[in-house]
């Protein structure tokens, strides 16, 4: 029981029932303190202070709840007090707001997120991870198979900023040298900020342009991929393939499953938007749209991942086979995680 | 639907929805105005702004100015850490700011708590957390992909910059095509903004001494009016404005044909209020109800 000196201000009594003239009106007066009871609770609870609440009222917040959306309903009925009327519509609101709102704050969601709600959003997206993995595939293949073929492609698939030198017949040592180490950490974290936005919004991109059923994301995705065949084949082409496959694996599981995730979520709101089966389109999308959200809350925390490791271990760690056992581990991490982590039981939650 | 919306009371306006409570229970909400929640995202982009303003104005008061970063010659290790931490700021400025708000018992930011305004769910169930994690993601694609795009500069990179314009206008511009002004992340996570006052209990209006014996009023002169007209009745008695009250009081007298002495406004009114309410409430009682002074 909280002391009195905390307690809000006490409700009043009312005036005199038998005082008021109309029935209406006494049908209000006998009933008000319950209101006003209810309305203490509610704004306890809208002010993040639910220990404010006696124990005693909290028991009785259903009761008192009900008390009130029935006397709303009644009074509706048989009252023309516009001004009691609006005072329990606007209570009954507050208090279903309460009552229907957020169960769990932020903590408490990312608790339950990484606990197991990500990786069951994930799991429940299977088919569109298979098609994005599919088309992530076949885009590498294609940006291999366009510059192997006739080596102009690659000038057509890479912008020139972005290639700084690693172009077909480029001389191996500027190759291999692309692929090195660097000595110090100087400047890596800058490095890591700036590939995290730039990641960050290519899985968005990747995501929001599922909204058109899934084609923008279908093309984002073989075009980035592309530009990885491209530059794969260049790399091959001066024998250093495995050199290249380990400097890119190091963060690139990670990033490379980060933008498949994303792209996977885009496909899977576009997906449900072309073909929502036999619920309204709408509310189709509200289900597909609440299950991508987790996988793209996922995804930029896996980005998050891939440019601290693609900024510290890539640069670090120089030779090929510690970077494919880095790119390997945390590629079966994510596999694992994603596959094996269950959600806990409702009632734990 | 048409039934609920008859419940409300005066004509229900564009924006006034009803919500069935999972109880069975009607309730009218007011989806919130695209100019409020215009209003509600610029209020809680400035503070954003200003709480980035304020990390910095802090780094700075601690000896680390924004320019060392940027030349990031030497590798200090505190300086890398300041640099993850700023990171991570920003990256909560962005994303955390609205979960953390909207995810709280107002459901609500800082902004649309200051207009009034809260996010629901649109099919009257709970607003799970999802829900406002989804359409807070797809306020990225929204409002900070524009905005980062019209700062970068991005519509100068000719044919392919003129298509995302369009793309990112469509999302920027999607509450204006439809009716309850719904964004694309409101679509996407199944809820709406709708607007959330709180309203104080008024006065019992019959509590007043009862003059019905020194006013009598006669079925013919109760049923000149209705209840929007004792609805209007009720709001300028508890206002309670002497010249409202005598043109008021006036345009009833003229209307039944009675005489009054100035003065006794208040005391008139107050018993016609009574009168003409149990009049009508009795009515009602019997499922005879008169909307206003024309039916």
């Amino acid at each position: 029981m909280a002391l009195p000196f905390f307690k809000s201000a006490e409700i009043e009594p009312p005036a005199d029932i038998e005082a008021a003239s109309l029935r209406s009106d006494r049908f209000r007066l006998e009933r008000e303190v319950d209101w006003q009871r209810l309305e203490q609770i509610v704004t306890a609870l809208e002010k993040g202070r639910p220990k404010r609440i006696s124990d005693e009222d909290l028991l009785d917040l259903p009761v008192l709840y009900r008390k009130t959306a029935s006397s709303l309903a009644v009074a509706r009925e048989t009252s023309l007090d516009a001004a009691t009327l609006s005072y329990l519509e606007a209570l009954v609101r507050r208090a279903w707001f309460q009552i229907y709102g957020p169960r769990i704050g932020l903590f408490g969601w990312l608790h339950r997120f990484f606990g197991g709600g990500w990786s069951t959003s994930v799991r429940e997206i299977w088919l569109d991870i298979c098609i994005s993995f599919a088309v992530m595939v076949a885009g590498t293949a294609v940006g291999w198979l366009l510059v192997a073929r006739d080596q102009d492609w690659f000038y057509a698939l890479v912008p020139g900023e972005m290639a700084s030198g690693r172009v077909p017949g480029a001389d191996p040592a500027v190759l291999e040298e692309s692929l090195a180490q660097t000595e110090n950490a100087e400047g890596l974290s800058m490095f890591a900020a700036y590939l995290f936005s730039n990641n960050t919004g290519v899985t968005i991109m990747a995501f929001a342009l599922g909204f058109a059923f899934g084609i923008p994301t279908l093309l984002l995705l073989v075009y980035n991929t592309a530009l990885l065949g491209a530059m794969l084949w260049v790399f091959a082409d001066a024998g250093l393939g495995m050199d290249f496959v380990g400097w890119l694996s190091v963060h690139g599981t990670t990033e490379l499953g980060a933008i498949m995730l994303g792209g996977a979520a885009g496909l899977h709101v576009g997906r449900t938007m072309a073909f929502p089966g036999e619920r309204s389109i709408l509310a189709a999308m509200q289900d597909a749209g609440v299950r991508a959200a987790q996988v793209m809350a996922g995804c930029t925390i896996m980005l998050i991942v891939a440019g601290l490791l693609e900024g510290y271990a890539r640069q670090l760690v120089g030779d090929t086979s510690s970077r494919l056992a880095i790119g390997g581990g945390m590629l079966l991490f994510w596999i694992v995680y994603f596959a094996f982590v269950r959600r806990p039981p409702e009632h734990d939650v | 639907m048409n039934a609920a919306l008859g419940m409300m009371r005066g004509e229900p306006g564009k924006r006034d929805r009803m919500l069935i409570t999972p109880e069975g229970l009607a309730l009218p909400l007011t989806v919130g105005s695209r100019g409020n929640r215009a209003g509600a995202l610029l209020l809680d982009l400035t503070f954003i702004l200003i709480g980035v303003i304020v990390f910095f104005a802090l780094l700075g008061a601690i000896g680390i100015g924004v320019l060392d970063l940027d030349a990031g010659t030497n590798a200090n290790p505190v300086l890398e850490l300041i640099v993850v931490l700023i990171i991570l700021f920003m990256f909560l400025a962005r994303y955390g700011y609205f979960l953390w708000f909207e995810l709280g018992p107002r459901g609500a930011t800082p902004g649309k708590r200051l207009l009034g305004l809260r996010v629901a769910a649109r099919d009257g169930g709970r607003l799970t957390a999802e829900m406002v994690i989804a359409r807070n993601l797809v306020r990225d694609i929204e409002v900070f992909i524009p905005l980062f795009f019209l700062l970068g500069g991005g519509g100068e990179a000719g044919v392919a910059g003129l298509a995302a314009f369009f793309w990112l206008a469509v999302f920027v511009l999607f509450p204006f095509f439809n009716k309850d002004a719904l964004r694309a992340g409101d679509l996407v996570a199944g809820t709406w903004v709708v607007e959330a006052q709180s309203a104080k209990l008024k006065e019992a209006m019959s509590l007043a001494p009862d003059r019905s014996t020194d006013y009598r009023f006669g079925d013919e002169e109760l049923s000149v009016y209705g209840e929007h007209e004792l609805q209007v009745l009720e709001k300028v008695l508890r206002q309670d404005q002497p010249e409202a009250l005598r043109d008021v009081a006036d345009a009833i007298t003229g209307k039944i044909g009675w005489q009054l002495g100035r003065g006794d406004e208040r005391e008139f009114l107050e018993a016609f209020y009574a009168a003409l309410r149990g009049h009508l409430e009795s009515e009602m009682r019997f499922g005879k109800r008169k909307r206003d002074k024309h039916s």
